[in-house]
């Protein structure tokens, strides 16, 4: 049983749930990998010179496909900012990315068109085959894997290794590149891995890595902004290398098996209690759901503390798994967390086929 | 300390608050003058939400902040800062109350928060002199793993060190650290420094931008206990003698960096969080992005602080080494009026 896969959304509900046959898809053959798409989330903005360094050191045979690395948002990391006019990775849909440039056009909207020049463009042939884009959060989301497609089995694979390879402590031991960084086990610690699923149909996608076939957003936290600390870089950084890794076993032919996979499906946002005159916030993150990425909420849970010292709790009839919970640049967007449904999904055995 | 010693020390040090004229006493106290003008500074960086939240909202009601006899006075010290929710505008206002500054002539072109400091002298001060209020507590984050922070400017400010041992008495079992920053090159001219008695409350970790909970609760309780300790002096309690354990700042260590500046190493996974844990020669100190470990060579042990501080990659700073020592408060109480 062959099912072509498609970008763009498709019920949940139309997937067999039985283990599908085998798909072949087309060898991976270029990638990007993409840092400072916000000035201050600092892992991207420091591991993408040291890909470089790394490729000047030990040349074009270290990775298994030309990967093309790329500063997105310079002027932003230079002044160890999310944005200077206006956040790039809101960027990138189709609209955007064929707009009109003029003398008002804001920085971000002119480096947005640049780099789907660079990378894409969006939606064509010519597209770059995988783009992974590194991004960190104050919230405690460990390493979370953000897409667009459920039917993308590039990306469900590559989810499914990370996963595999990051939870297990021993393989970091394994890694040589790491093999340097710990000098005892006692400091590696599992990293959770999960996926995020956004329901959006690829032309209104906004983020940079929509620009690829398979895009990915890598979500390490967490991490203040303006700060990189080196348990977090090291995640990032084995995570990226995961992901080579992965390609060169797809490339290499062999048959990679399907499985059952969980995913977090975005269903909306939550914003703060506010002040109805001023919009100012009335509440914080109750500290009980503080750093509980993830977690279950179930009807009564706490949400929110007032400063007068009530609680607001979870009042939907639906359990729901909250995520970005308390992500500092979220406060100028009116959202305190998302919140996702957890779903099982079946990914089929997949094959690299020359073209 | 014997009763001779104190007194000697008292007078001589010349330095029970700024302003403040030390009175004689024929017992073993220092005393000083009723503590008429207390001011809370929330918002001096723009970006530190605990004391911005608990400013505006001891702004809006003051109850909980209000002691008899105390003019207790909430305050955004920088409001151009919080609104875009940034550090500073064009400088970094906590080092910007120099006599230089303080003095310079008001116009047009003063970077924004020069001239915010001269008009925070003017209410709050003026630095020096005995117009200025008395207490000024300064509230801060840092995305450190410093937790409760008590910041001084001076060994020898007594009303100072009896209020943070109280304090620090108070929090227990909590900790409260006490940082002392007396050093003639890494001191600088704070906000608070404007008050005869400036102490800066830390509290961290807490990412730029964002409101914790229970960072938000930590200070708030701090403000708390600080102001009972001044209900109490002023209502005639004295503070007997006692020690005050402090970290003293003694070098800024930066990160290493290449030729053009940039950094080329990170905080190590092992030194990480571990703010006021000893680092002894050896231990390692850094991380390269390729791996490789960088130990600290210093002639140790250090007591590190601010340890990947957000704000101080620009100011040169990966950690503060401090040394531990023990401070001697003198007794105080009310002086007679």
């Amino acid at each position: 049983m062959l099912i072509q896969g498609v970008l763009g959304w498709q019920p949940v509900s139309e997937l067999p749930r039985r283990s599908m046959g085998l798909i072949t898809l087309p060898v991976i053959r270029r990638m990007a990998v993409c840092g400072g798409t916000h000035g201050n989330e600092l892992t991207g903005v420091y591991l993408v010179p040291e890909l470089e360094r790394q490729r000047r050191e030990k040349g074009d045979t270290l990775w298994p496909v030309p990967v093309t690395t790329v500063l997105s948002n310079p002027r932003a990391v230079k002044e160890c900012k999310r944005y200077v006019n206006k956040d790039l990775n809101r960027c990138f849909t189709s609209a955007i990315l064929s707009s009109p440039v003029t003398d008002t056009t804001p920085y971000e909207v002119q480096r947005a068109q640049e780099l789907n020049s660079m990378l894409g463009p969006k939606g064509t042939a010519d597209a770059t085959d995988i783009i992974c884009d590194l991004h960190n959060t104050t919230a405690n989301m460990g390493l979370t894997v953000i897409s667009y497609s459920h039917t993308n089995w590039v990306i469900m694979h590559i989810y499914k290794y990370l996963q595999a390879r990051l939870t297990d402590p021993r393989t970091w031991l394994l890694d040589s590149t790491c093999i340097n960084c710990f000098s005892s086990v006692e400091k590696i610690t599992k990293v959770p891995v999960r996926l995020i699923l956004l329901n959006i149909p690829i032309c209104d996608a906004y983020s940079l890595e929509s620009v690829a076939k398979h895009g990915i957003s890598l979500e390490v936290g967490p991490q203040p902004h303006g700060v990189v600390r080196a348990d977090i870089f090291n995640v990032m950084k084995e995570g990226v290398n995961v992901v080579l890794d992965w390609i060169q076993h797809f490339n290499s032919g062999k048959v990679i098996e399907g499985a059952e996979v969980d995913v977090f499906m975005f269903e909306k946002s939550v914003d703060y209690p506010r002040d109805t005159e001023t919009q100012n916030p009335l509440a914080v993150i109750h500290p009980q759901l503080q750093d509980q990425d993830f977690c279950l909420l179930q009807r009564g849970d706490p949400l929110f503390l007032t400063f007068s010292g009530e609680t607001v709790g979870y009042d939907e009839e639906e359990p729901l798994h909250p995520f970005f919970i308390n992500e500092a640049a979220y406060y100028e967007k009116g959202i305190a967390f998302h919140l996702a449904r957890k779903k099982t999904l079946v990914i089929p055995n997949i094959q690299a086929k020359n073209d | 300390m014997q009763t001779g010693l104190l007194y000697n020390a008292v007078q001589t040090s010349g330095h029970l608050g700024r302003g403040t004229v030390a009175m004689s006493s024929p017992c073993n106290a220092a005393c000083f003058p009723r503590v008429r003008r207390v001011a809370i500074f929330g918002g001096t960086h723009g970006n530190e939400m605990s004391g911005i939240t608990l400013v505006n909202m001891w702004m809006k009601n003051g109850a909980e902040v209000q002691r008899n006899g105390v003019l207790t006075k909430p305050f955004i010290t920088n409001p151009g800062a919080v609104e875009k929710c940034t550090r500073y505008i064009d400088t970094d206002l906590n080092r910007a109350f120099t006599p230089e500054n303080l003095s310079t002539p008001s116009g047009d072109g003063l970077p924004y928060e020069v001239q915010r400091a001269k008009e925070i002298n003017q209410l709050f001060g003026p630095k020096g002199s005995p117009d200025a209020y008395d207490v000024i507590f300064d509230l801060h984050n840092t995305t450190s793993n410093m937790g409760s922070t008590l910041i001084l400017e001076s060994s020898t400010d007594h009303f100072n060190l009896q209020m943070v041992h109280y304090i620090k008495k108070a929090t227990a079992p909590e900790s409260c650290a006490v940082l002392l920053n007396e050093h003639p090159q890494l001191r600088y001219a704070t906000t608070r420094s404007v008050s005869k008695h400036p102490v800066g409350l830390e509290v961290g970790p807490q990412p730029q931008g964002v409101l914790r909970s229970n960072i938000f609760e930590s200070m708030r309780m701090i403000v708390k206990h600080a102001l009972d300790f001044i209900e109490l002096f002023n209502s005639g309690v004295e503070f007997p003698t006692c020690t005050v354990e402090a970290f003293r700042v003694h070098e800024r260590v930066d990160y290493p960096r290449d030729t053009n500046g940039n950094i080329t190493a990170m905080v190590h996974p092992r030194l990480q969080d571990c703010d006021w844990e000893p680092l002894n020669p050896g231990d390692p100190m850094f991380q390269t992005f390729d791996g490789w470990s960088i130990p600290y060579a210093g002639d140790g042990p250090v007591y590190p602080a601010f340890i990947n501080e957000a704000a101080y990659y620009e100011k040169q700073q990966a950690f503060v080494a401090t040394r531990r020592e023990t401070l001697a408060a003198a007794a105080i109480r009310l002086a007679s009026e």
